[in-house]
């Protein structure tokens, strides 16, 4: 939680490695400011940009294109082995300079060229020179062998971001921006070419920016998450951490809740479940045919998560965990209230009425047994 | 880029509305006929536009002694002629040459013989600033001793100190062809040729002149010393080519038979016209436009 | 057909009058038409203006102004001359000059819709794969704004071909040099040649008519290939 260490520029820390430095301010017209942001964001593993339509997450990752120009801003980049200035007072690398590869939101493809034809766009201009072996690779990873032949017009919306992603990918970019990959797609597609997009962070080491309004996505694919609304950071921190937060119920609503990355401890063939062991705790759900040892990432909703005082017996809810109170949030709706609970060393987080705060006498230390009614493999 | 094709007819059926617009032969004077008394008629004529100024002086005259009153179009004399051949509903037709009256005349749609109204006389005419720095011109302070032997316009064509000569076309117009008799005569024609530009009617070749184009040009010098005042307001210097140098440039007109003329009741009106055109004050008005008469 | 050699001249002089004119007008025509699909400055809307200027100008009028201002006196007929280069009218390039101003809307329009069909997308995917501006303008604006090439290409030809009024006012009918084909038309109208006039017309209709049927045939062609690839 680092929204209250406000860094300025002018004091920048040296060799803060692995993040992007950024600072811009973005005005209309009509004087109304869209986007003021001020921040370190990583560059290091998924970092998602979080937030509602019009919270200023495009315009973010466009102004760190250098498709757009934010008067008197700076952006800097720090990696352990280089380091770079794209934007200052004096310098504004224009986009074409700037060692980035960029998914758009839309099919984006070149429409007079085929979709080799749109890879080779990249491969004659890429910062360096991509071996047949670097080309086969994307190739694979993207699964996009068959389908190299066709014009965009002939491909489907995900075969389309897939071929885009490709392309993205063979300009061998220091930075990946993602922007909405998948808004355009429907739930099908978008089920189609999460594996692929998983895949990327596991088969090319490049640090990654993924704008996205979708919760279910930043769950599955981020390490990081920075949540806009309104054009301000209002969190930002690792994934599991922003997650557990309680303070900012309005903009999580619904989703609400928090995400443990775990370890497939054991197998119950008889009922077809498997045991999830994190720091402290374990839980069984369905065997979803993980293997042993295999680190998956689980999401638990506030909703699906119940408190009882004592540790009922007859219950249908398989998973039940011991754990201590330590915040108490109102949620946006005045009758419900958000409870961030301790387990071990990580969190939960529970959705219920004020009325059942009242009546089980909650409040800060007491300990409590979570009932989780599902959880859900996100990865 | 169906955008495009719906501009491109857009754009199609603008040139259309332009060329209609920009036809002279459609005539933009209404008849004020209706409620004139019963013996006053209504006569259509068509004039060749080189007589434009002069006929608009001519009608003037006309309707201040007279009951009726003449609608009158003006344009080239060959479009006139086509019009006519296709049902264009003129009583008079004053051409700009004598071979096109004469035509309708033998194709039977005429009542009379195509007769002379007016005699064009040519003038070799320059308003370039080098032609008239060698003619020693007063408008022009820088004199060139030298060039004096250049007396006039006829000189600077014979000294070949010129880049274009400009004349009407002479299968188009027969001041055109009386300007192809005067470099006969004179013997220029050979060494002129290369030198022509040639007009489509009197009055682009005075266009070509007046703006400098061509150095010297033969024109009508109805168009040179006519009362209308020039937009241009050249200075005036010319040559009057003498009458004994080309053939007569006769510009004839008949009085139309065509069905379209019959059905109009504007015979008085038209024989009364006709009348007028022969009259002192008319040839007067004639001869003050720089062309000539038979009668006087 | 009865083709005086007159006639077949002025075939050959429109050719290649028509010929010239369109490969300058593309030259011309395309950063006019990049610079406003591009711009945001205010002389955008003064500039579409003057170039959509011929469109409504009857083309005699268009004729009479270019004729003073290429005259010895004229503005343009000073710079020509300074430059050695004697006067414009009369002479085939005073044709060429003439008919690159009179069908610049033909050319600039068709190219300016295709390219702000483009849209601003294609090129900002082409800057984020390393294309600086040039390179984008070659590697995505052309091969994009091809049916507006093709278009533009037709149009302007067709137009050189059957403009008259410019040419007429500013031409002096020397043979092979400025008679072209309408002049020539309108010669034999004029002189009642009706018969040679109606042989050089029908070839006229004849030739507009495959030029118009291999412009539609050209855009159906190019909606097929390009429609539906790039959604804005």
């Amino acid at each position: 939680m680092t929204a209250n260490t406000r860094a300025t520029h002018s004091i920048i820390e040296p060799n803060l490695p692995n993040t992007l430095q950024v600072n811009f301010t973005l005005t209309s017209s009509q004087q109304i400011t869209y986007l003021d942001i001020d921040t370190r964001i990583p560059a290091k593993g998924v970092t998602a940009i979080y937030g509602h339509s019009g919270s200023g997450k495009t315009s973010l990752l466009r102004c760190i294109a250098g498709l757009e120009k934010a008067p008197n801003g700076s952006l800097a980049i720090h990696k352990d082995d280089w380091q770079a200035t794209w934007q200052d007072s004096n310098i504004f690398l224009p986009v074409h300079k700037r060692p980035i590869g960029y998914v758009f939101q839309e099919a984006s493809l070149f429409a007079h060229l085929n979709a080799e034809k749109n890879l080779r766009y990249a491969i004659k201009r890429a910062d360096k020179k991509v071996t047949q072996e670097f080309y086969q690779r994307v190739i694979a990873v993207m699964g996009i062998n068959d389908i190299l032949e066709r014009y965009p017009n002939q491909l489907s919306g995900g075969e389309r971001q897939r071929i885009a992603i490709a392309r993205a990918l063979l300009i061998q970019p220091r930075l990946l921006l993602m922007d909405e990959p998948l808004a355009a797609l429907d739930h099908q597609r978008k089920q189609e070419i999460l594996p692929y997009l998983e895949k990327l962070q596991q088969s090319f080491d490049i640090p990654i920016l993924y704008v996205s309004h979708s919760m279910d996505e930043v769950a599955r694919l981020a390490d990081h998450i920075v949540v806009l609304d309104q054009g301000k950071v209002i969190a930002e921190g690792k994934l599991t951490d922003v997650f557990s937060r309680i303070d900012l119920p309005q903009r999580l609503e619904d989703e609400s809740g928090v995400i443990l990355t775990g370890k497939v401890v054991e197998k119950d063939s008889q009922w077809n479940l498997m045991r999830i062991a994190f720091a402290d705790h374990s839980i069984w759900i369905p065997d979803s045919g993980e293997t042993l040892e295999q680190t998956v990432r689980t999401r638990i909703l506030a909703k699906d998560v119940s408190l009882s005082l004592t540790q009922h017996e007859d219950t249908s809810i398989v998973n039940r965990l011991p754990v201590k109170v330590v915040a108490i949030n109102a949620d946006t709706d005045n009758a419900m209230a958000l409870v961030r609970l301790k387990m071990g060393g990580e969190f939960l987080v529970a959705k219920m009425t004020q009325k059942s705060v009242y009546h089980l006498n909650l409040s800060q230390g007491t300990i409590v047994w979570a009932q989780v009614k599902s959880v859900a493999l996100v990865r | 880029m169906f955008f495009v094709r719906s501009k491109t007819l857009r754009i199609l059926g603008l040139l259309a509305m332009i060329s209609v617009f920009s036809n002279p032969s459609i005539s933009a004077e209404n008849s004020p006929s209706s409620q004139a008394s019963q013996l006053a008629q209504t006569v259509h004529i068509a004039v060749a536009s080189n007589f434009t100024h002069t006929m608009k002086h001519l009608i003037d005259e006309f309707e201040q002694q007279s009951l009726h009153r003449i609608k009158a179009s003006y344009g080239s004399s060959g479009k006139i002629y086509a019009q006519i051949q296709h049902g264009a509903p003129f009583v008079l037709f004053f051409s700009a040459d004598q071979s096109k009256p004469l035509a309708l005349y033998e194709q039977g749609l005429t009542q009379t013989k195509p007769f002379t109204y007016a005699l064009g006389s040519l003038a070799l005419w320059s308003n370039s600033k080098q032609v008239l720095q060698l003619l020693n011109i007063k408008t022009l302070k820088n004199t060139t001793p030298e060039n004096k032997a250049l007396k006039n316009e006829k000189d600077v064509l014979t000294s070949g100190q010129f880049n274009k000569l400009a004349l009407a076309n002479p299968k188009l117009a027969p001041y055109g062809t009386a300007a192809m008799e005067v470099l006969e005569k004179l013997n220029l024609k050979a060494a002129t040729q290369s030198k022509w530009v040639m007009g489509e009617n009197i009055a682009q070749t005075y266009q070509f002149v007046s703006t400098g184009n061509a150095e010297l040009g033969f024109v009508a010098l109805s168009q040179v010393i006519g009362k209308h005042s020039s937009a241009l307001k050249p200075p005036l210097s010319y040559w009057p080519v003498p009458e004994k140098l080309h053939q007569p440039i006769r510009q004839d007109a008949v009085y139309l038979t065509t069905p379209a003329s019959q059905q109009q009741n504007s015979h008085q009106a038209a024989t009364e016209f006709l009348k007028f055109m022969n009259t002192k004050k008319a040839q007067t008005i004639i001869q003050s436009y720089g062309y000539r008469t038979e009668k006087l | 057909m009865i083709l005086s050699e007159a006639d077949i001249g002025a075939i050959g002089l429109t050719l290649r009058l028509a010929t010239t004119v369109t490969i300058l007008l593309l030259i011309i025509g395309t950063p006019i038409a990049w610079w406003l699909a591009r711009t945001q400055s205010w002389l955008k809307g003064p500039v579409a203006a003057v170039v959509a200027l011929p469109l409504v100008l009857p083309p005699t009028v268009l004729g009479f102004y270019l004729l003073i201002a290429m005259g010895p006196s004229g503005f343009i007929g000073e710079f020509t001359q300074s430059l050695g280069l004697g006067t414009l009218p009369f002479t085939f390039g005073g044709l060429v000059f003439a008919s690159v101003i009179y069908s610049m809307p033909f050319v600039v329009q068709p190219l300016h819709n295709a390219m702000v069909a483009i849209g601003n997308r294609p090129l900002e995917v082409a800057a984020t794969l390393r294309a600086g501006p040039i390179d984008r303008f070659f590697s995505v604006v052309l091969p994009l704004a091809k049916p507006g090439f093709i278009t533009a290409s037709i149009l302007g030809f067709a137009h050189t071909v059957g403009e008259f009024g410019v040419i007429l006012m500013i031409g002096g009918n020397i043979p092979d040099e400025t008679r072209v084909v309408s002049v020539q038309v309108y010669d034999h109208v004029e002189s009642l040649e009706y018969a040679q006039a109606h042989s050089l017309s029908a070839l006229l209709v004849i030739f507009s008519f495959f030029v118009l049927l291999a412009l539609y045939a050209s855009q159906r062609k190019s909606s097929l290939a390009i429609g539906g690839g790039m959604p804005r």
